[in-house]
């Protein structure tokens, strides 16, 4: 294993094989992004059923139960499986290739960030097959969630849990990349807006899963194993789920949005040929909304009573978020005024942005004002606006992105054809969707109801809504053909497929090297690639000469770790079911699994090898084999 | 430095735990980790402080019944020393004195047993004398969540120490470990350190009621 001979071809079980033990972070970006996608398409396929269901009054395409369970793995899914493992994906990239990185600061952890989550989402979706899923909806209040019966909830615990610290890791590991890993004059106010988002996200994952992993922790010590942390009776207090649940739950928007900000940063200037306007506004915007953040968690808690002063706070608080993002809609504007703009797939994605989440900020700033929520507080309104945010947001971030980064990603070229359809099918599709449910909201439709009656007004307005919902899954659909079709001709394009590329990640040969740079680069001020084309260059300056490369071994560890909580949470679940008894020797097998390779990794001497310099020599076709 | 170089104490690099990137990534990723720690353990003490002595009928006891200070005074000390012994050990590690470093960690770990000992003793006593049980009352529930998760965390930083001392013991002080034994060193000082917040929030604030 210890030179670039080993990357030759292999067949179906030694690429499986290369994945399951893989800590190269391109290939678990790919990891993320089939993961995630997957998980996307399932949660897509649940907002169909729920649009289905409410496309006409009195319907009973789903029973009420079911349909609980559906709202409930619906945002359950789309939030913690698909968003943020594909956005984790793009980090996983990106963002090393952008600061001149051969590598993350622990690529052990990153995997097993990877299948933590993986494994923590499997878990959660078996509750579909084992006995029903959780139905207490995405904020799973502790009555509604303590009341609940079967082990929905419990799936629901457990498998956040586990998924959970997977993202813990891959938050610290960013965290320490950006600082540590950085190339030879990237300073912090040269890197790319993206890899500054991929930083204050992972930040506030690091201060924000936290309070999570409490939340989570009580549920499951008052479900399974009979404490009082949320049962009145036993002089326990509900609240105190809905703080930690909205103290990680708040900052999680923002760890789902900047990114995608920051995805759309790296977009704007691409296709408007132009540098991004403002940059050190829009790094302090980043850090501001960041911060602030933090401090606006209430605003989800207007109505359940903590008094007109604790309101009066978060509201105003929550406004003042509206000032930074303000000033980042301004930047982009500024940045594509007066450029050369080129509208490729990536930047219709980026343009359509602009309108529709400042459509979801202005409704955000219509609910911080606390007497107005009153009237706003769990109607379709809600639901209009977060989709407005998320998807106007981030969905179109993601897809963007992906468009944007396919090449860098797989060497492949989307269909630049098929992409404007698919753009055009879910734009239009969006709105249609979800605009008409601000006006189902303030005409009185409360949202998580199974069904509606006729003669009240809501009938063209659902109607409309599901058709909508039905234009975004054509659209996904075409876009999956598009990647089908790609991969099938595998067309490979190239060093900057885009021809404007401007930063690092751009500046590689294409299919990325498994070591990345063969040479770290010179890094001469923002959007570094760009300041040597323009000097007439086509690669970057190196800043170092060619010598030996360290590179970490692959392991089988980060897949057996968390193969092992997934088995414990088998036996933490079914251990108070009477007939059972068999839970309780699983939950401990399952964690000396886990404790056990963590153990076996602690002793085991791990070095890495070294790619020599002389194989670096004849490595000529500039690129690895991988 | 190469990770696997042999040292002398007169080469030994004078902040082996950051002498290699490895080192440094691993230095700077695990204060982060502990930043995430101190959120989790501030979120159990919210939860602590909002839900002490919240019992479901006056039959229950309350915080000014359970705790006496002797105990949980001679249990603060065993984990203080065990902190200062532990930085002992880490200055011979960095001196490459690796013998003397393996016996001041392996009275951290004594002191650090001792201090579990105490603390087994004493979850057993409010259970039998007071009925004071994790499943008895919210007050119950978050009491032995906010001190038994400090005490997981005793268990595991006991465990990880142990290991890395069964681990080197032939191998002695090199790079590659010289920031695993500084990392468990410092995860004893933020057990320390936690320690400190529940004697003065949960026992002292809970003396005078």
């Amino acid at each position: 294993m210890s030179s670039i001979a080993h990357t030759q071809k292999r067949g179906f079980a030694g690429t499986v094989w290369d994945y399951l033990t893989t800590v190269d972070h391109k290939k678990i970006a790919i990891l993320y992004l089939l993961a995630g996608g997957f998980f996307f398409i399932v949660g897509g396929i649940e907002a169909m059923m729920i649009r289905i269901q409410l496309a006409v009054p009195n319907n009973d395409f789903v029973s009420a139960g079911l349909f609980n369970e559906i709202i409930t793995m619906h945002g359950t899914t789309m939030i913690f499986l698909a968003a943020m493992p594909l956005l984790f994906a793009f980090m996983n990239a990106v963002m090393p290739l952008q600061i001149g990185a051969r590598d993350v600061a622990f690529p052990f952890i990153n995997a097993l960030g990877f299948w933590l989550f993986f494994f923590g989402g499997l878990f959660l979706n078996l509750s579909w097959f084992l006995g029903g899923a959780p139905d207490a909806g995405w904020t799973s209040y502790a009555s509604l969630s303590l009341a609940s019966e079967g082990h929905g909830i419990d799936f629901y615990a457990l498998g956040l849990q586990i998924s959970g610290f997977g993202t813990l890791m891959g938050g610290i590991n960013f965290l320490v990349t950006i600082i540590n890993m950085r190339a030879p004059g990237m300073t912090y106010m040269r890197m790319p807006l993206f890899t500054w988002t991929t930083f204050v996200a992972s930040a506030l994952i690091l201060f924000a899963f936290p309070p999570l992993t409490v939340g989570l922790f009580m549920l499951i010590f008052d479900r399974m194993f009979g404490s009082g942390f949320f049962d009145v009776a036993m002089g326990g207090n509900t609240i105190i789920w809905e703080h930690f649940f909205w103290i990680f739950g708040h900052p999680e928007v923002y760890i789902l949005v900047l990114p995608a900000f920051g995805i759309f940063s790296e977009i704007f200037p691409t296709f408007a040929r132009k540098r991004l306007f403002g940059y050190s506004s829009m790094v302090f915007a980043t850090v501001l909304i960041g911060f602030l953040g933090f401090m606006v968690w209430a605003h989800h808690m207007f109505t359940t009573g903590l008094g007109p002063i604790a309101n009066a706070i978060f509201a105003v608080a929550t406004m003042a978020i509206a000032v930074p993002t303000g000033i980042k809609i301004f930047n982009w504007i500024m940045t594509i005024w007066g450029g050369s703009i080129q509208f490729t797939v990536p930047m219709l994605y980026a343009v359509a942005f602009i309108p529709s989440f400042v459509m979801g900020g202005v409704t955000g700033v219509m609910q911080a004002a606390a007497p107005a929520d009153y009237q706003f507080h769990d109607t379709y309104f809600i639901v209009a606006h977060f989709h407005y945010v998320i998807v106007g947001g981030i969905v179109l971030g993601l897809l963007g992105g992906a468009h944007f980064y396919w090449p860098l990603m797989f060497g492949t070229m989307l269909s630049e054809k098929l992409g404007k359809i698919t753009f055009v099918l879910f734009l239009t599709g969006f709105h249609l969707t979800f605009f008409i449910q601000h006006f189902l909201g303030l005409m009185g439709m409360p949202r998580r109801v199974w069904t509606f009656l006729p003669g009240q007004g809501l009938e063209a307005g659902n109607l409309i809504s599901s058709i909508g919902a039905a234009f975004m899954a054509v659209g996904i659909i075409i876009m999956l053909v598009n990647v089908v079709i790609t991969q099938k001709k595998n067309i490979q394009v190239g060093r900057d497929p885009w021809k404007d590329g401007r930063t690092l990640e751009w500046s590689l040969p294409s299919p990325t090297p498994f070591y990345n740079f063969k040479q770290l680069p010179l890094v001469r001020g923002l959007d570094p690639f760009w300041i040597e084309k323009m000097e007439g260059k086509t690669e970057m300056t190196p800043a170092e000469p060619i010598g030996d490369i360290h590179m970490p071994n692959n392991s089988f560890v980060p897949f057996v770790i968390s193969l092992g909580l997934f088995i414990a949470a088998f036996g933490a679940m079914y251990h108070a079911d009477e007939g059972k008894g068999w839970a309780i020797p699983v939950l401990i097998i399952g964690m000396l699994v886990t404790f056990g390779a963590m153990l076996y990794r602690s002793i085991k001497d791990d070095h890495g090898y070294h790619i020599h310099k002389e194989d670096l020599l004849d490595d000529a076709g500039k690129g690895g084999t991988h | 430095m190469a990770a696997e170089q042999k040292f002398t104490p007169r080469t030994w690099p004078e902040s082996p735990e950051q002498a290699t990137l490895e080192g440094k990534n691993k230095f700077l990723g695990f204060w982060f980790f502990l930043g995430g720690e101190t959120v989790l353990f501030a979120s159990l003490f919210a939860t602590y402080l909002a839900l002490k002595d919240s019992v479901p009928s006056d039959t229950h006891a309350k915080a000014t019944d359970l705790f006496e200070l002797p105990l949980v005074f001679l249990m603060t000390m065993l984990l203080l020393t065990s902190s200062l012994t532990s930085v002992f050990a880490m200055y011979h590690m960095k001196n490459y004195n690796f013998k003397k470093m393996q016996q001041w960690l392996f009275i951290t770990v004594a002191l650090g047993l001792a201090f579990l000992g105490c603390e087994i003793y004493e979850f057993n006593h409010y259970y039998h004398e007071y009925e004071h049980k994790f499943t008895s009352s919210a007050f119950g529930s978050a009491f032995y969540t906010l001190v038994g998760f400090h005490g997981g965390h005793v268990v595991f930083g006991l465990s990880w120490i142990i290991a890395l001392m069964v681990r080197n013991a032939k191998r002695g002080l090199d790079l590659y470990n010289a920031p695993k034994f500084y990392l468990a060193s410092l995860y004893w000082h933020f057990i320390d350190v936690v320690w400190v917040f529940i004697f003065t929030v949960v026992y002292l604030m809970g003396m005078v009621g």
